[in-house]
C-alpha cells in the first residue's frame, strides 16, 4: 500500500499529512484531524451523513480517498458556525425549528442545505427537497428539516 | 467496511493512464468520479492492487460538438451535462435522464464515462447511449478503437472494455437541424435517485407530414444489459403515425415487450411486474416523443 503526503485546507486551516492510499477523506478528517462533526452512516455513498463541501461542492466524504484531497479546500460542518464557534445561522435554525431528533443526519443536511442557500437565497420546498435529496433521515419525516432551511433563508435574506 | 489495501497513482495524461494500466496486468482499476468504485472498494466486492486516478487529466474532461457528433469526455462530471446548453438542446434525452442518476452529491462527483464502463443494467446513462446510438471510444496503451454503444455492454456490469483500456469518450452522432425529433424518458423506482427497476427511453422522428420515419425504443432493467426493442421500432416505422395511430401503437406495443423480454425477479420486483411495468413506461416514453416531435412540425 503506498502512502502520500497531502497538504488540505479544511474550513480554512491547511494541514500537511501523510496518509495511505486507503483512507477515505471521511476517515481522515474525523480520526487524522478529530473533525468528527462529519459522520460516519453507511460508508458507501448511500446516506450522506458524510456529506462535505469539496472546493465548494457538496460531495460524499465516504466515496472520495483522503488523497484526492490534496491542494484542495474542504469545509465541514465545524466550518458552518460563527467565528467564535457558536451555532451559524443554517445551524441556529435547525435548532429553532426542532430539525433534529438522533441529529445523525444532521451535519449532511447542514452541508446540502448550506450548499443550496449559498445558490438560491429564497428555494422553494421543492428545490429543498431536490438538494436534500440525497440525506436520510430516519426520524424527522424531513418537514421540520424543509422548515428549518426555509427558516434560515429568511432569516439571512432579512440580514441583507 | 473498509478497503483492501491497494497503491494509488494519479495519472497526468491518457498516455500514462493506459501505462499504468497495462503495468497493473488486469489488476488495476481507473478511479473516475468514485460513486461506484468506492463503494465496491469499501463492501470489498472489488480489490485491485493499484487505483489509476484520471480525475487529473484534463484532456478527460468537456464537451466538444463538431459537425457529426457530441463527443463527451470520459470524466466529465454528471452535474456538469447537466447544466450544459449543449446537451439540453442537442440531446435532451441525456439531460431529462441525468435528472434520475442519483442526487446532486453524487452527480457532483460521478462521471459519464464512469457510468458506462460500470454498465449496471438499470443505470439510465448506457440506456441513454444504446437509444441515441452512441459511440464509445477506448485507449489502449498503443492503440484505441471506438465501439457502437449496441456492441458495447455484455451483460451485468460487463463489457467489451478489457481492464488494460481506458474509456476516453463517448460520440453522440448529431441529429439533422431539418428533422422532426423528439424524445421521452420514464423510469420507476423505489425512491428518487435508486436504480431503476426499469427505465425505458424513446426517440421519434417525423416527417412534415407527422408520419414515423425513424424510431429508437430502448429498455433498462429488463435484461442483463440495456436493451433495444428493434421489433417494436420497426412496427412504429412501417406503420407511420398520425394522430389516431398512436393508440394502435400502444397496442403493438405490449404484447410486443412482453414476449421479447427477459428480466429477473428480485428482491426489488418480480419479473412479470418489471415487464408491466416496462410495457407502460414504453408507451409514456413513447406517448412523450410523438408529442414533442409533432409541436417541432413548422
Amino acid at each position: 500500500m503506498s502512502s502520500h503526503n497531502i497538504r488540505i485546507s479544511v474550513n480554512e486551516k491547511t494541514y500537511r499529512s501523510t496518509v495511505d492510499s486507503r483512507i477515505t477523506l471521511l476517515d481522515f478528517l474525523r480520526n487524522d484531524l478529530s473533525l468528527t462533526g462529519t459522520h460516519v452512516g453507511c460508508e458507501h455513498g448511500v446516506c450522506g451523513a458524510c456529506s462535505i463541501l469539496y472546493d465548494g461542492t457538496p460531495v460524499r466524504s465516504c466515496s472520495l480517498l483522503a488523497i484526492q484531497a490534496d491542494k484542495r479546500q474542504i469545509t465541514t460542518v465545524e466550518g458552518l458556525c460563527n467565528a467564535d464557534g457558536s451555532p451559524g445561522v443554517l445551524q441556529k435554525a435547525f435548532c429553532d425549528a426542532h430539525a433534529m431528533q438522533c441529529g445523525y443526519c444532521t451535519p449532511g443536511m447542514l452541508i446540502s442545505a448550506h450548499a443550496l442557500l449559498e445558490q438560491n437565497s429564497n428555494p422553494s420546498a421543492d428545490e429543498i427537497k431536490e438538494s436534500i435529496g440525497g440525506n436520510l433521515c430516519r426520524c424527522t419525516g424531513y418537514i421540520q428539516i424543509i422548515e428549518a432551511v426555509q427558516l434560515a433563508s429568511q432569516r439571512l435574506r432579512n440580514s441583507r | 467496511m473498509k478497503s483492501a489495501p491497494f497503491d494509488y497513482v494519479l495519472a497526468k495524461s491518457i498516455y500514462e493512464a493506459t501505462r499504468y494500466l497495462a503495468e497493473g496486468e488486469g489488476e488495476a482499476a481507473v478511479l473516475a468520479g468514485g460513486q461506484t468504485l468506492m463503494p465496491m472498494l469499501s463492501m470489498r466486492m472489488a480489490r485491485p492492487s493499484v487505483l489509476v486516478d484520471i480525475n487529473g487529466i484534463t484532456d478527460l474532461s468537456g464537451i466538444e460538438e463538431n459537425n457529426t457528433a457530441i463527443e463527451i469526455k470520459a470524466c466529465t462530471r454528471q452535474t456538469e451535462l447537466l447544466n450544459s446548453p449543449i446537451v439540453k438542446y442537442h440531446l435532451p434525452l441525456l439531460a431529462q435522464a441525468l435528472t434520475f442518476v442519483g442526487h446532486s452529491q453524487t452527480r457532483n462527483r460521478g462521471t459519464i464515462g464512469g457510468s458506462l464502463a460500470h454498465a449496471d443494467p438499470a443505470s439510465e446513462i448506457p440506456l441513454v447511449a444504446l437509444a441515441l446510438d452512441a459511440e464509445i471510444c477506448l485507449s489502449h496503451v498503443e492503440s484505441s478503437r471506438q465501439i457502437p454503444a449496441t456492441e458495447f455492454f455484455l451483460g451485468p456490469m460487463m463489457t467489451v472494455c478489457e481492464p488494460t483500456e481506458l474509456l476516453v469518450s463517448v460520440h453522440f452522432p448529431l441529429t439533422k437541424k431539418e428533422s422532426r425529433v423528439g424524445t421521452g424518458f420514464h423510469e420507476m423506482s423505489e425512491r428518487h435517485g435508486d436504480f431503476a427497476l426499469v427505465a425505458a427511453a424513446a426517440k421519434i422522428e417525423l416527417d412534415n407530414k407527422g408520419s414515423c420515419i425513424d424510431a429508437a425504443i430502448a429498455l433498462g432493467g429488463v435484461d442483463g444489459t440495456p436493451v433495444r426493442v428493434t421489433a417494436l421500432e420497426k412496427k412504429l416505422r412501417s406503420n407511420g403515425i398520425s394522430d389516431n395511430t398512436l393508440e394502435s401503437a400502444m397496442e403493438l406495443a405490449i404484447p410486443e415487450i412482453l414476449e421479447d423480454l427477459n428480466p429477473v425477479s428480485d428482491q426489488h420486483a418480480t419479473a412479470d411486474y418489471r415487464k408491466r411495468i416496462a410495457a407502460i413506461l414504453a408507451l409514456r416514453a413513447i406517448n412523450d416523443a410523438i408529442t414533442e416531435a409533432k409541436g417541432n412540425i413548422a
